[in-house]
């Protein structure tokens, strides 16, 4: 239906193609997930097909685009809109209205569609989504995963044929997420409708997908089956990376799947119970960090309720729990800049909250979530001579190799990541705090990600990080911390939070039983069996 | 007979009026209020406003911006009379006998201080109090007609300026958002602390994120839709640009003629007519450009002509009163304040929306706690 010829697209300022020569047809009805290592030019691809580049990107754009045997690749964002329908990546800064019902109109009103016709569409559309009962609601007080489907929801209302979705669940907790994917995946059967998608977290949607996309990184796409792309992808979920070293033949794609190869090829993985208590028992590490009762307002509503926590050093805490469940304001009710209402902060007998900023960066360390905010200068030295005399020293022991005369907005996700902690980390706080550190990360920054809090944990540091991807949780964290409308609900070694929560268990962990966190240790003990 | 009265029921059920109706209400009482300095009128009128609103406001956030309004006018209110006092100088009945603050020659024509009066003290009331309750006219407008939906109802041509204006009001809680978040990442981090610097370092996050917003914004937009336009042909496109160009021209000639004493009245009424007809037969043809549609439009039914019209009726007595009851309309300030049966019932007037506007929508829906 709607065709790439030879898309071949060079960024402006660069001699290099992102996309090379790209041949693509997306069929009717399908669901093509468009995957790759990051800055392999999945956005870039997506833009292409929404006609977002090279026009808002700038840059050259040659080849063709065929919408039903007709080249629309000249045909502006605005007169496709009524065919393909774009979600970029954050939903909130999309939003044109104030109302969810105005937001779900606004397109059909673009298009010039009479009254009676829009005011149909909205209603199947909040239907369809599940979202009826938000209609009245302002944008702004939506979560998250709400918000998304309200951007999904807006495009659909033009009955597009064609919806291309730029990490739609990026930025969600896994129930969230899990509600957006179900709505996917309904366009796709009911409707009918074509669905592009990019993502970074695959475990989330390979088992919805009917074809992969694959961008190696030098331009060329490799498209084709799940389990065959998957094969030799730089880039894979756990499960199939569990099926590459166990050497299943094809590869499994659902947990249901991998569930059922296992019984069938006995392994005797259900009868090896692991120690659950951990290698260390947290109340023999010293504790660095030491909270009780916090409590803090917005208004007239409690944020965080009774909050008592502790980071003991050495060990890395994962913070997770619904999207506005709190996780942020306690971290910087930690840090020490929000305000409490009651309750004690220790850091080695200091509060850090009526300490003045410089002393409160060599106690307690915290990433933000955007760390984009923490730069300003124009070149990473400029940067580091900035941030302290060790800056440079710190980054290039994070990630060696970044040149001083690159602007940090053109450095990767991951790389800037590093360039905002090495500023953080020149005041050594012994206390590190992150703010959903691994959005926008592929798994090899992830794994680059765990290394680098694996080795400020050697170094003694305690380290808290505030995060919904459970993968990196089971391979990163040594503690779990959930906070449910601002209250602690389960907290405690990774390997029992993750067994008492299925929401919260990794996928190795659905397929061989709870206990069970990472590929490395199941394949360990199949070697040993 | 019963269908009729049916019907006239179905439109006072609970929605919101159409918000021009709620303007030119508001637009008429403010008539009245710069049609007279007459105090127990113009706090007749403020009561009136305050009835309306307090009737027939919903729960939204800018239906708590009456009580801004308010404060706003009794602020403007206080300036004028201590305005007076300072360079008061008006004879009459010495209320504190302030001593006046000898000033050079050459400001000649100006005291500070000196005598005050009563009459002074009155006097700056009476204005005060004139300027303060168009105010406060207005702010009834703003709590009772959702500003974006008045946007909305803007001709087609100015469709763009409508969205433009609404994207500029949404994106500057934003823009404050920002500040804050940057501001708190910026203390995280060591770096410059001179004051050039400590700008710079705070600016240059802020703006790349505003930036950054827009573009966004733009893009989506633009994939939805934003700015389609439907082919005219060139010789419209012409005649458009032409009638543009004379309804500025003659609205300029116009407004310059009426303002200037010198100008013979046909002229500027003229001009006037030729630049306001022009204007709408080009704002017309350029609407046909624009293919867009509204999503539940608001209706114009007889609530909304009712409300309009008490607020014409107001706007025309109080021409009425400043012309025929001069003494009324401007009292002196040596004597108590007198009113007339017909200058009361003129204000009086504004009531009728308190009870002919039907109960807004969003006042049965409690709002749900902000997450």
């Amino acid at each position: 239906m709607i065709e790439l010829r030879g898309i071949t697209f060079t960024p402006p300022d660069s001699s290099e193609h992102v996309l090379k020569d790209v041949d693509l047809t997306v069929e009717e009805g399908e669901l093509l997930l468009v995957s790759g290592p990051t800055g392999s030019g999945k956005s870039t691809l997506l833009g292409v097909l929404a006609g977002l580049v090279p026009r808002f990107s700038g840059g050259v754009l040659e080849g063709d685009l065929m919408l039903d045997g007709a080249s629309i690749v000249r045909t502006p964002p605005r007169e496709r809109a009524g065919i393909i329908g774009y979600v970029g990546q954050d939903p909130v800064a999309g939003f044109v209205t104030d109302t969810v019902e105005e937001e779900l109109a606004y397109g059909m009103e673009q298009l010039g569609l009479p009254p009676a016709t829009m005011r149909r569409r909205v209603e199947e559309t909040l239907d369809l989504l599940g979202i009826a009962e938000l209609r009245q609601r302002s944008l702004r007080t939506l979560s998250g995963g709400q918000q998304q489907r309200v951007a999904i929801g807006s495009v659909l209302t033009t009955h597009p044929r064609v919806v291309v979705l730029d990490e739609p669940t990026s930025a969600l907790d896994p129930t969230a997420a899990e509600d957006v994917l179900a709505t996917i995946t309904r366009l796709v059967h009911d409707l009918g409708t074509s669905v592009v998608l990019a993502e970074h977290r695959l475990e989330r949607v390979v088992p919805f997908a009917d074809r992969i996309a694959l961008l190696v990184g030098d331009g060329s796409v490799a498209v084709g089956d799940p389990g065959d792309v998957l094969e030799d992808s730089p880039v894979v979920p756990p499960l199939v990376e569990l099926g590459r070293e166990l050497g299943w033949s094809p590869l499994p794609l659902t947990v249901r799947d991998a569930r059922r190869k296992a019984r069938a090829l006995g392994y005797p993985v259900n009868r090896v119970s692991l120690n659950l208590s951990g290698n260390a028992t947290p109340e023999r590490c010293r504790k660095s960090l030491r909270s009780s009762g916090l409590t803090v307002t917005r208004g007239r509503t409690p944020v965080l309720h009774d909050v008592s926590i502790d980071l003991p050093a050495g060990r890395v805490t994962a913070l997770m729990g619904r999207n506005g469940s709190g996780k942020s304001t306690l971290l910087w009710t930690l840090q020490g800049t929000q305000k409490r209402l009651a309750g004690s902060v220790d850091v080695g007998g200091k509060d850090p909250a009526i300490l003045d900023p410089e002393e409160r960066r060599t106690l307690v360390g915290l990433l933000p979530q955007t760390a984009a905010d923490l730069l300003y200068l124009e070149t990473v030295a400029e940067e580091c001579d900035a941030g302290g005399p060790r800056t440079r020293e710190i980054l290039d022991s994070l990630v060696p190799g970044i040149p001083d005369d690159q602007h940090p907005r053109d450095l990767s996700e991951g790389q800037r990541l590093a360039l905002a902690l090495a500023l953080i980390l020149s005041a050594d706080p012994p206390i590190v705090l992150l703010d959903e550190p691994t959005r926008g990360l592929d798994y090899a920054a992830k794994h680059a990600l765990a290394a680098i809090l694996r080795d400020l944990t050697d170094a003694g540091k305690a380290v808290l990080v505030a995060t919904h991807d459970v993968e990196f949780v089971a391979e990163a964290a040594d503690d779990v911390v959930v906070l449910a409308d601002g209250e602690v609900v389960s907290a405690g070694d990774v390997r029992s939070v993750t067994a008492e929560s299925p929401a919260f268990a990794p996928q190795v962990s659905k397929v061989f039983g709870p206990g069970w966190l990472s590929v490395r240790e199941v394949v360990e003990a199949v070697g040993e069996g | 007979m019963s269908t009729l009265v049916r019907e006239a029921a179905v439109a006072r059920l609970p929605r919101d009026l159409h918000p021009v109706a709620w303007w030119v209400w508001a637009i008429g009482l403010a008539a009245y209020a710069s049609f007279t300095t007459n105090p127990l009128l113009l706090l007749l009128l403020v009561g009136v406003a305050a009835v309306v609103v307090a009737a027939r406001r919903g729960e939204q956030p800018w239906a708590r911006a009456f009580r801004l309004y308010v404060g706003l006018a009794l602020f403007i209110v206080a300036t004028r009379v201590l305005f007076r006092v300072l360079l008061g100088a008006v004879p009459g009945h010495v209320l504190v006998d302030l001593p006046e603050i000898p000033l050079p020659e050459w400001v000649l024509g100006i005291r500070l201080l000196g005598p005050l009066t009563r009459e002074a003290l009155l006097a700056g009331l009476y204005d005060g109090m004139r300027l303060g309750v168009i105010v406060i006219c207005v702010g009834a407008a703003n709590a009772l007609a959702n500003p974006k939906r008045l946007l909305r109802s803007l001709p087609p041509a100015l469709y763009e300026i409508g969205t433009a204006v609404v994207v500029a009001v949404t994106v500057l809680p934003q823009l404050a958002e920002s500040v804050q978040r940057v501001r708190a990442a910026q203390r995280l981090r060591a770096g410059a602390t001179g004051r050039v610097k400590r700008l710079r370092r705070f600016l240059v996050p802020v703006l790349e994120d505003a930036l950054e917003r827009s573009m966004a914004l733009a893009a989506g937009m633009d994939t939805r839709g934003y700015g389609r336009t439907a082919g005219v042909p060139v010789a419209t496109r012409r005649v458009t640009s032409a009638l543009m160009l004379v309804s500025l021209v003659g609205l300029c000639a116009g407004v310059y003629a009426v303002l200037d004493g010198t100008t013979p009245g046909w002229l500027a009424a003229s001009m006037l007519v030729l630049g306001v007809g022009a204007a709408a037969v080009g704002l017309r043809l350029a609407g046909r450009r624009v293919t867009r549609t509204v999503y539940r439009p608001d209706r114009w039914r007889w609530p909304e002509v009712v409300v309009a019209l008490s607020g014409v009726l107001v706007a025309a007595a109080g021409w009425w009163v400043a012309r025929d009851q001069v003494p009324v309309a401007f009292p002196g300030v040596s004597a108590a304040p007198e009113v007339t049966l017909t200058a009361l019932a003129g204000v009086l007037v504004g009531l009728v929306p308190a009870v002919a506007a039907p109960v807004p929508s969003s006042s049965l829906v409690p709002e749900e706690a902000v997450a």
